[in-house]
């Protein structure tokens, strides 16, 4: 494959700042579960004990959360809903039985992407303030005991909802052949972008012309 | 408090049975608040056994001291001066402290293994060397007791002298009540005794004497005896029907096991997905 078979599709800064929101959010997976259901337990080992897992968490979470504001800075604007991307979504059983050539035209991101970056930013903004209540020792004390408890329900609710639709991007970049090297490296096949975000392949094409 | 003890029967974020064969006979502390005259020897009583001293702190106008519970102050009186009928002026004095409850909030939403553990005589005691300081005990406990130190993050409350009990003592609170207001031995001892009281009570005028043990908790280990049990909340804000939060028994009974295999489930999904569909390829690869 020559170099101008490949296009550029994320720019340094985009996968650093991706890459920093990943890594935290891996360390938080493996601590919040950790602190969720004792058949996790054992991951707090990977933090240094028990002890150390509860006094890290929070403090990655705020990294991430401040990765993730960047991040979804980069992205807002290619992650806005059209009536195509509803389409898609109504189709989505040809999305995983792989009938790509029966789906809209997509832009830079699939609908599966701009859901994954919705449900991102109201999970994230969850996590952050509920978070906050249950920071022990230095928040929690500031807040009732009857919020503290609506916190750890929201917590764990937005962490769910955040990592099943995580478990579903990781999925997805491997499924779709091509997509993580865009991530690592930051370029895709010219024939990548024509099949998967024909909408987006014009757009860089005129621009390079 | 850390004991080896062969009579657990339940011990935080385990979920295969803790060591049990001893079956011990169930206790409890029984609070006479029509007996109590509010001297505080119960506090300094906690603090001698339990080798504690708190910061001295300072008079708020009031005779409760120290004003609430803390990582060393195990157990409080808390005065009230509550008007129960017009006219009649009332000093209730209510001993405060862990109940050590039948079904434990604080146990049940422990993420540490072994930082909690419920002996089968009743007791709920912590085991701080497991502690990781999360403050999830707080979030269950319907009571509101335990407290985390600030000198080292772990969670302290009333252990109802679990390590003088286990040798056949009674709590030290109870071995220093001058007027009798506390009174230790089996659980089912104790609710004869206090039945006892509140016949006594009731003859002399107080109608609606009666005992607390709440069920919504399965009953308490700590019971009290009450001139007023039909209003219990006069009594320094004592729940009238004490519970572990639906909030709580969402996250721990509900949330806790469905999201977890809801996770496991997702990933298996995504597996099978890959060996039946097969990947997204695009025509010229």
């Amino acid at each position: 494959m020559k170099d101008d078979d490949l296009i550029e599709r994320y720019k340094p800064a985009d996968r650093a700042n991706h890459w920093l929101t990943a890594i935290t959010m891996i360390l938080l997976t493996l601590s919040g579960l950790a602190l969720f259901h004792p058949a996790f337990f054992w991951l707090t080992n990977l933090f240094g004990g028990g002890p150390w897992t509860r006094i890290l968490h929070p403090y990655i979470g705020v990294v991430m959360a401040v990765s993730f504001w960047f991040l979804a800075h980069r992205f807002f604007a290619d992650n806005l809903m059209t009536a195509a991307d509803w389409q898609w979504m109504r189709q989505l059983r040809d999305v995983i039985t792989n009938h790509d050539e029966r789906l809209p035209e997509v832009g830079r991101f699939n609908a599966g992407q701009k859901l994954l970056f919705w449900v991102m930013i109201a999970t994230m903004l969850l996590l952050l303030l509920s978070g906050i209540v249950i920071w022990q020792p230095w928040f929690a004390p500031w807040f009732s005991i009857g919020l503290n408890r609506v916190a750890v329900v929201i917590h764990s609710v937005s962490a769910f909802a955040l990592m099943l639709g995580i478990i579903v991007h990781i999925y997805a970049a491997y499924w779709v052949r091509g997509t993580i090297r865009g991530m690592t490296r930051g370029v895709v096949p010219r024939a990548w972008a024509k099949h998967h975000h024909p909408g987006w392949y014009r757009e860089v094409s005129k621009g390079a012309k | 408090m850390a004991l080896q003890s062969l009579d657990i029967t339940a011990r935080s974020a385990t979920t295969t049975p803790s060591p049990g064969v001893r079956e011990t006979q169930k206790v409890a502390k029984l609070i006479d608040v029509s007996k109590c005259i509010g001297c505080k020897a119960c506090q300094v009583a906690c603090m001698e056994w339990n080798d504690l001293r708190d910061e001295i702190g300072t008079n708020h106008g009031v005779y409760d001291n120290p004003l609430d519970l803390t990582d060393k102050s195990w157990t409080v009186m808390r005065f009230s001066e509550v008007e129960v009928e017009q006219g009649k002026l009332e000093w209730l004095i209510r001993k405060d402290g862990c109940m050590h409850c039948a079904d434990p909030g604080c146990l049940k939403a422990c993420p540490a293994p072994g930082a909690i553990v419920q002996y089968s005589n009743g007791i709920v005691d912590f085991h701080e060397e497991n502690c990781i300081g999360c403050g999830y005990c707080i979030t269950g406990c319907p009571f509101n007791i335990p407290r985390i130190s600030k000198k080292d993050s772990k969670a302290y409350k009333c252990t109802l002298c679990s390590d003088r009990v286990s040798v056949g003592m009674e709590p030290a609170c109870v071995k220093t009540c001058p007027t009798g207001a506390l009174v230790f031995g089996s659980k089912e001892d104790m609710i004869q005794h206090a039945e006892e009281r509140i016949v006594d009570l009731k003859s002399r005028g107080y109608k609606n004497a009666g005992l607390y043990d709440p069920p919504g908790v399965g009953g308490t280990h700590v019971m009290y005896v009450l001139q007023h049990a039909d209003q219990p909340q006069i009594y320094n804000d004592l729940p009238k029907d004490p519970q572990i939060s639906l909030l709580v028994e969402l996250w721990k009974g509900v949330l806790k096991p469905i999201m977890s295999l809801g996770l496991g489930l997702a990933a298996l999904t995504g597996f099978l997905h890959y060996v039946t569909v097969g990947p997204k390829e695009t025509e010229d690869d």
